[in-house]
């Protein structure tokens, strides 16, 4: 990537040396590339939050105790500690087991990488949050949808697999949408476990420059850039998802001439 | 477990993080109150301030917030009037969650401002109360019962978000985890005993809230308003 060093130092000609632009330019590709590695946290630990919640969510709303017992402990477990607690829990914690440090390529590139074990943190942490979402709109889902779908002969597998999951995820889109940016903001903590996301190598810049409020505002411009990009992605996506909610809210301005009658101009707003 | 004589000073961290909790309660509620005033202001300046509030807030990672306030202050202090102060973590994590926990309970604030029965204010005008009169003995004990069970919500996180003030040096439940976890070697030990302490108020302050609500609805039908 060296056009972004290229622009680094064009940036830096342009400030003529005017603080704190000259260090915004300098450190530019650092912030860049922290920003890369947030949004790796953040789009990875949401997909695979997904689809670990799915799962979860379905054992969840089980009648027989022993199949919802698991899911429910594992769920509250996540929901009820702090973010900060689990992510040293894995990536320090793990390493009290003699047994796990010896079991080869798995110790030595996934368990002992603060990369991995961010994502699996925070995959873990999200897919709870997300599976009580889920659990949530499966149970919500109308009746007469469901009996709809007996009515026609599918299946229970059929059934989950046609109407309720796919009505349960247009459901919770907007609520899942919240909860990728509530992980934004947590993955802030995979700074802790010294990896360079967005916040640690904002970090990293201030022990250089001594620069404390310069940086952490700059950051702060940043997380909130990426989370309007977030929310902007998930207003299309519902948009395209519930797009059959949308239809009643034309305005009756939009609506057909012939249909324009003098009793819905009177509620029209 | 065995926590080879560090369970005293877990419970010490668990008394710092209850203390830093309820401070920090009891100034967001301030602010999510004052915030939801603003939002309904007749004043846009006032309106406008709030949402840029909320907005933002609500956008920014609380452990940012924490390390601007902590790191930040005494060099905008020093730049500013020239003197130098140095904030305490505990000062510091109190001002950052509480305005986190401020930013969102402004919303359930105006949440539950929007639900209160329009009749009832203009009751109390033709009783001839002021302004203030009415916000505090008619619509604040009803807010109460609107906004509960958000507030209590955001308690629960609040209460979990008080283990990044560990980051800046603050001896909470988090904080001596980690300490005792560094002396003993047992880091895996430590973190599950400060998750299951972590839990357990939790579910102490469920229960709790539980009864709050209980107590706040009563004389209310089930379900009714």
């Amino acid at each position: 990537m060296d056009w972004i060093y290229d622009l680094s130092t064009w940036l830096q000609g342009m400030t003529a040396g005017a603080e704190p632009w000259n260090s915004y330019a300098r450190y530019l590709p650092q912030l860049l590339q922290g920003v890369w590695v947030t949004l790796q946290l953040v789009v990875l630990s949401g997909v695979v939050g997904i689809l670990l919640a799915v799962p979860l969510a379905l054992m969840r709303v089980s009648k027989n105790p022993w199949i919802w017992v698991l899911p429910y402990c594992y769920i509250f477990f996540f929901r009820g500690t702090p973010l900060l607690v689990q992510i040293f829990l894995v990536y320090y914690g793990l390493s009290q087991f003699e047994a796990l440090r010896e079991m080869g390529w798995i110790w030595d590139s996934v368990l002992s990488q603060a990369y991995w074990c961010a994502i699996i943190t925070f995959s873990l942490h999200t897919a709870a949050y997300i599976a009580e979402l889920f659990r949530g709109a499966i149970q919500s889902v109308p009746k007469g949808e469901i009996e709809a779908a007996m009515a026609l002969g599918l299946s229970r597998r059929q059934q989950y697999k046609k109407v309720i999951l796919p009505r349960a995820f247009g459901m919770i889109l907007p609520a899942y949408g919240n909860e990728v940016i509530l992980m934004l903001k947590g993955s802030a903590l995979a700074s802790t476990i010294t990896l360079l996301d967005l916040m640690g190598a904002t970090r990293n810049v201030i022990a250089r420059t001594y620069m404390n409020l310069e940086f952490f505002l700059l950051a702060g411009v940043l997380y909130l850039l990426i989370a309007a990009v977030f929310i902007g992605f998930f207003r299309l996506l519902e948009n395209w998802f519930n797009a059959h909610q949308h239809a009643t809210h034309l305005s009756t301005r939009q609506l057909d001439v012939q249909v324009q009658d003098e009793h819905l101009k009177d509620t029209a707003r | 477990m065995d926590l080879h004589g560090f369970g005293h000073l877990l419970l010490a961290g668990t008394w710092v993080t209850l203390k830093l909790a309820f401070v920090s309660l009891f100034f967001g509620l301030v602010l999510g109150l004052l915030g939801a005033l603003a939002k309904r202001s007749s004043l846009a300046p006032l309106r406008w301030l709030a949402t840029t509030y909320t907005t933002l807030m609500r956008g920014l990672p609380e452990l940012l917030l924490v390390l601007i306030i902590y790191f930040g202050t005494t060099e905008l202090l020093l730049h500013l009037f020239d003197i130098y102060v140095e904030v305490s973590a505990f000062a510091a994590g109190v001002a950052a969650l509480s305005i986190a926990f401020g930013a969102y309970a402004t919303e359930v604030f105006r949440g539950a401002l929007q639900e209160l029965p329009k009749g009832q204010i203009e009751a109390a005008q033709a009783l001839g109360m002021k302004p203030f009169k009415i916000f505090w003995l008619v619509m604040l004990p009803q807010l109460w019962r609107l906004a509960l069970p958000g507030l209590g919500n955001l308690f629960l996180v609040l209460l979990k978000d008080t283990a990044l003030v560990s980051v800046i040096g603050l001896n909470d439940l988090m904080r001596q985890a980690y300490v005792a976890a560094g002396f003993t070697k047992l880091p895996f030990t430590f973190y599950m005993a400060a998750a299951g302490i972590y839990l357990v108020l939790t579910i102490i302050f469920m229960q709790l809230l539980r009864l709050m609500e209980q107590r706040a609805n009563r004389g209310y039908l089930e379900g009714g308003r």
